[in-house]
């Protein structure tokens, strides 16, 4: 045991993490020239493209230590984005130590820093690392003193190194052999392993990714989850290197896989406990919160018969993907679809890109909404996690959710945040602006060093999942970073916003927000509606609603003239052509009331950051 | 002819045509297009296939054109076969035919009628640009065997004209008309433009009392259509002339069809109007009701029985394929019965005579109900079984179209 080093690296995207795995790859020999690729353990395309991490991975490096011993590193990657801070804390229970690589050029950001504390909350021994020292605008001499001042350690501690040249990195592999404990466990007790992720694989079942803390796993012998009491088969056991390669067991603070022959994820949840079913071990490790979606979406097939389609997708998908969650729903404007519930906003557009990418569907989805309670004056209780499911608030008016949301709304409850953001001196004013703009409450404000800051909000979720990210970009020319994490609810003043086109409710763009910008949301929607709507042959008023009371109003004027004036011999084939395109285009228009509204008009009035033409 | 041509099937070096387009071929009414893609100045709203140059290498000249023109036809005698199929009407079109002198158009005439003979009483229209004619070409078009002449007045206002790069004078038109008549001309067309940026309601309506006193028997009056690529769009994209607007558009198009019935002029296609049936561009009719017609010269689109086909579009390379004996065509399309059904449906509907209802399928039948609720069909016409716009269905006409085949 003495030999096992378990470290992750943090790092922020685009601060070199997966260059880093990819140069400890090859000077640890375990990928040779010849099989190199950039960001090798990033396994799927949208992982390569976006330059992020989404899933886990774990790799066994073999190393010689300064001292000439033979160490086994297990490298265990973390993904990088506030979405997935529930996975990067299973990572860390994973490993005795992390490296926090930081950007010299850029500095720490915000969601590293959430890492950070999260590692340190693990009580991990952490490395703290800058890269890309070999960039002109590299400032390793600034930035060490922010990480020291952030650490509480010398500024000559922090490691420089360049991911990209491979320089520094084998002094970084040598630190980790000197500062990362080795794990700690009880080799001859009943065999206890933690599941830290678990990944469908259509050739090979289920894979479940585990850190063995106690005892010994091996292939000869029955595994036991221990939440379920279910025993399973032990196929296969082995180590990442950096394809699968089969052990005969692994032993105390290893790092491996298993395959049982389970089918589903869910019969292997990550945070369980596995054991040895002919010796299982008394009490189980204690596991991890199951991650609770923060964030819903309507998702639409553009074509309805797509439908099932999107439904085995869905499926498909969540065998590898614990955090989503999906049940259909049915939508007046757009047919059939599904509400889908994800962890955050990037986790929403990634899921998104692979249903289109991996199943070939083309899909609509509705703007994102968070989760709402609201009590009634009858004492009954309604979660909410559709706009159009919110009780209209007048006694007597049924909705969609049946008899408890009649009567009179008694409080309406939202899920609030605490938001961190990082950004230099520079922006202080304009970023409290946009939060304070954003019904936020300013918790506290540190200087990082002396012209970068922390600012500290609560702020409501639905504020950060409405255009806030692009927002704060925008406003400090890209440099500020956003981290943030559930704090609980609030009761908030809130109201939905209904659009109706020619008096008939389009149930795709009602949504909750509070009373105050209720008036600035119908407007926006309305004359967005109003640009994106063509005229049709008779006129049709857009209206924005609360209940019964208009807030907003905009008309579209009828239709006068069409026709294409000219028609000479030449001009017959493009005309019919472009008739036989206007009816193909007429099959994909959704019929509201008499209004025919193109699908570009739904994805162009759903999307929340504005149009960037 | 205008933007580029379509994409379609390879088109045979022999230009053979497919058995079941030439079934039927002299039963049908059967037209010749001559196109001339030569201009003396270009317009800048103008997309059509057209070149301001004298000479353009490769054989490809104003001078050698006549002679091109000449060798399509009888490579058309040749693709057509033996069959009987006299000529029912031919169009000189542009370009600016005018620009060849008129003993060329009369050359080409002569060897229409000697290839497949001119049917008795057809019809010869040639256009023309009002500052290319005068009293001297008048009667050499009528000897070269014109019957009709469609000239392109546009406007009457001069700041209009100048938007258009027209170079007339606005009297101009008028005074072409009144030669044309007393030159023998049975027919006469004045070509008008509405909606062109900086016209105002005054100015279409001055355009229109001026073309009636001229005294034509049939005005073509056209939207002006900003065309991708060309000058007019590149001064609309840089915001120097406002885009035309469609509201604006049907006003005009309304002024248009009040003023033109009053003096006479009965619509019967939504762009044209007539006094009187035989004043009708027959033609123009012979594409809007699915006749055969052979379209000669560069970019020039051709139709028989089912199979359009169009030639390639640059002069030269036109010249090249005529010189070494083989068809123009640069590609085409043999339509099939839904395909001809559309384009029936969709060009019909345009005409005053309107389409049979019960050439409709069940949708098109109800929508042709809706459409008399919403006042785009006439009511009358649908009760006795055709399908008629109104004047509101005629500025609707796309969407009525639409509807009726959906």
């Amino acid at each position: 045991m003495d030999i096992i080093r378990n470290f992750c690296i943090i790092a922020h995207i685009d601060h070199g993490k997966s260059t880093l795995a990819d140069r400890m790859l090859q000077l640890t020999g375990v990928v040779d020239e010849r099989q190199m690729r950039a960001q090798y353990l990033d396994r799927m395309d949208i992982e390569r493209e976006r330059g992020i991490t989404i899933k886990s991975q774990a790799v066994r490096l073999p190393w010689t230590g300064r001292d000439g011993r033979g160490y086994v590193l297990n490298l265990i990657d973390t993904p990088g984005h506030v979405d997935f801070t529930y996975e990067v804390s299973r990572s860390l229970a994973a490993c005795e130590g992390a490296i926090l690589l930081v950007d010299a050029a850029q500095g720490i950001e915000a969601q590293t820093l959430a890492n950070l504390y999260l590692a340190l909350a693990a009580d991990l021994h952490l490395i703290p690392v800058l890269n890309k020292i070999d960039l002109p605008a590299a400032q390793p001499a600034r930035y060490a003193e922010e990480l020291a001042g952030i650490l509480g350690c010398d500024p000559a501690e922090v490691l420089q190194v360049s991911a990209k040249t491979g320089e520094g990195v084998r002094d970084l592999l040598n630190e980790v052999v000197s500062q990362v404990p080795p794990p700690r466990g009880d080799p001859h007790a009943p065999a206890r392993a933690l599941i830290f992720d678990s990944v469908y694989d259509t050739y090979r079942g289920v894979v479940t990714y585990v850190r063995v803390v106690d005892g010994r796993l091996s292939r000869r012998e029955k595994s036991l989850m221990m939440s379920t009491g279910a025993a399973h088969d032990t196929l296969e056991v082995g180590v990442i290197s950096p394809e699968p390669v089969p052990v005969a067991s692994l032993g105390a603070g290893e790092v491996g896989y298993l395959i049982t022959g389970v089918k589903d994820v869910r019969q292997a949840r990550v945070g369980d406990t596995v054991t040895r079913a002919d010796r299982p071990a008394a009490e189980a490790l204690a596991g991890y919160d199951h991650p609770r979606p923060m964030v819903f979406s309507g998702l639409y097939p553009m074509d309805g018969d797509d439908y099932p389609d999107l439904r085995d997708a869905l499926d498909k998908l969540s065998l590898n993907d614990a955090a989503l969650v999906y049940e259909p729903e049915t939508s007046t404007a757009l047919g059939f679809g599904f509400r889908c519930g994800f962890l955050g906003l990037l986790h929403m557009e990634i899921v998104r890109e692979r249903l289109e990418r991996e199943f070939d569907l083309s899909l609509i989805s509705t703007a994102p909404n968070v989760v709402y309670r609201v009590t009634m004056d009858s004492g009954a209780e309604l979660t909410v996690t559709n706009p159009s499911d919110f009780p209209s608030g007048q006694a007597g008016v049924a909705t969609v959710s049946g008899d408890i949301a009649k009567g009179k709304i008694a409080a309406v409850f939202e899920p609030v945040v605490k938001a961190t953001i990082l950004a230099p001196a520079d922006y202080i004013g304009t970023i409290m602006e946009l939060c304070q703009s954003r019904r936020g409450t300013l918790l506290g404000m540190e200087y990082l060093s002396t012209d970068r800051v922390e600012i500290r909000y609560r702020m409501p979720l639905a504020e950060i999942i409405f255009d806030f990210f692009d927002q704060l970009k925008s406003r400090s020319r890209g440099y500020a970073s956003l981290d943030y994490e559930a704090d609980g609810e609030q009761e908030a003043n809130l109201v939905k916003v209904d659009i109706l086109l020619q008096g008939q409710p389009v149930d795709a763009f009602s949504q909750i927000v509070h009373a105050d910008a209720a008036r600035e949301y119908g407007l926006s929607m309305t004359s967005k509606l109003r640009e994106l709507i063509p005229r049709q042959q008779f006129e049709v008023p857009i209206q924005a609603a609360i209940g019964s009371r208009v807030i907003a109003r905009e008309n579209i004027r009828a239709l006068r003239k069409d026709v294409l004036a000219k028609c000479y011999g030449g001009d017959i084939t493009r005309k019919r052509k472009l008739l036989e395109k206007q009816k193909e285009g007429k099959k994909r228009m959704k019929t509201i009331g008499r209004v025919e509204v193109p699908q570009e008009a739904f994805i162009a009035a759903l999307s929340t950051t504005p149009d960037k033409r | 002819m205008a933007g580029a041509l379509p994409a379609g099937d390879p088109v045979p070096p022999d230009g053979a045509l497919p058995a079941a387009a030439l079934a039927g071929v002299g039963e049908r009414p059967f037209g010749v297009y001559v196109h001339v893609p030569f201009c003396l100045t270009r317009c800048g709203y103008c997309d059509f296939n057209t070149y301001t140059a004298a000479e353009l290498g490769g054989g490809a000249s104003r001078d050698g054109y006549a002679a091109l023109a000449i060798a399509e036809i009888r490579f058309a005698r040749r693709v057509l076969g033996t069959a009987r199929a006299p000529v029912t009407s031919v169009f000189f079109g542009g370009g600016t035919p005018t620009v060849l002198p008129p003993s060329h158009l009369a050359e080409i005439v002569r060897a229409i009628d000697g290839e497949f003979g001119l049917a008795a009483g057809a019809e010869v229209t040639v256009e023309a640009n009002p500052e290319t004619v005068d009293e001297r070409v008048m009667a050499g078009l009528r000897a070269a065997g014109m019957t009709r002449i469609s000239l392109g007045m546009q406007s009457a206002a001069p700041h209009v004209l100048a938007t258009l790069d027209r170079v007339h004078e606005p009297g101009r038109p008028a005074r072409c008309a009144r030669w044309a008549r007393e030159a023998g001309f049975e027919h006469v067309n004045l070509d008008l433009i509405y909606g062109t940026p900086g016209e105002s309601a005054a100015d279409w309506a001055a355009t229109l009392e001026a073309a009636v006193a001229a005294g034509p028997d049939h005005i073509s009056a056209y939207a002006l259509i900003v065309e991708p690529g060309t000058r007019l769009a590149a001064r609309v994209g840089r915001g120097e002339v406002p885009r035309p607007d469609d509201d604006a558009m049907a006003d005009r198009y309304l002024a248009a069809d009040d003023l033109l019935t009053a003096a006479g002029l009965r619509w019967y296609e939504i762009s044209n109007w007539a006094a009187g049936d035989r004043a009708r561009c027959r033609h123009n009719l012979l594409y809007w009701t699915g006749g055969d017609w052979w379209g000669i010269g560069p970019g020039a689109h051709s139709h028989i029985g089912g199979t359009r086909w169009w030639n390639v579009k640059h002069p030269t390379a036109y010249a090249a394929r005529i010189t070494a004996g083989v068809s123009p065509g640069h590609a085409r399309e043999v339509l099939t019965a839904s395909e001809r059904w559309l384009e029936q449906v969709l060009l019909e509907t345009r005409l005053a005579s309107g389409f049979p209802l019960d050439g409709l399928g069940g949708k098109g039948r109800v929508a042709a109900g809706a459409a008399v609720a919403s006042g785009l069909l006439d009511a009358a016409a649908l009760r006795s079984g055709r399908v008629v716009l109104t004047r509101q269905g005629r500025l609707l006409a796309d969407g009525v179209v639409r509807d009726l085949t959906g």
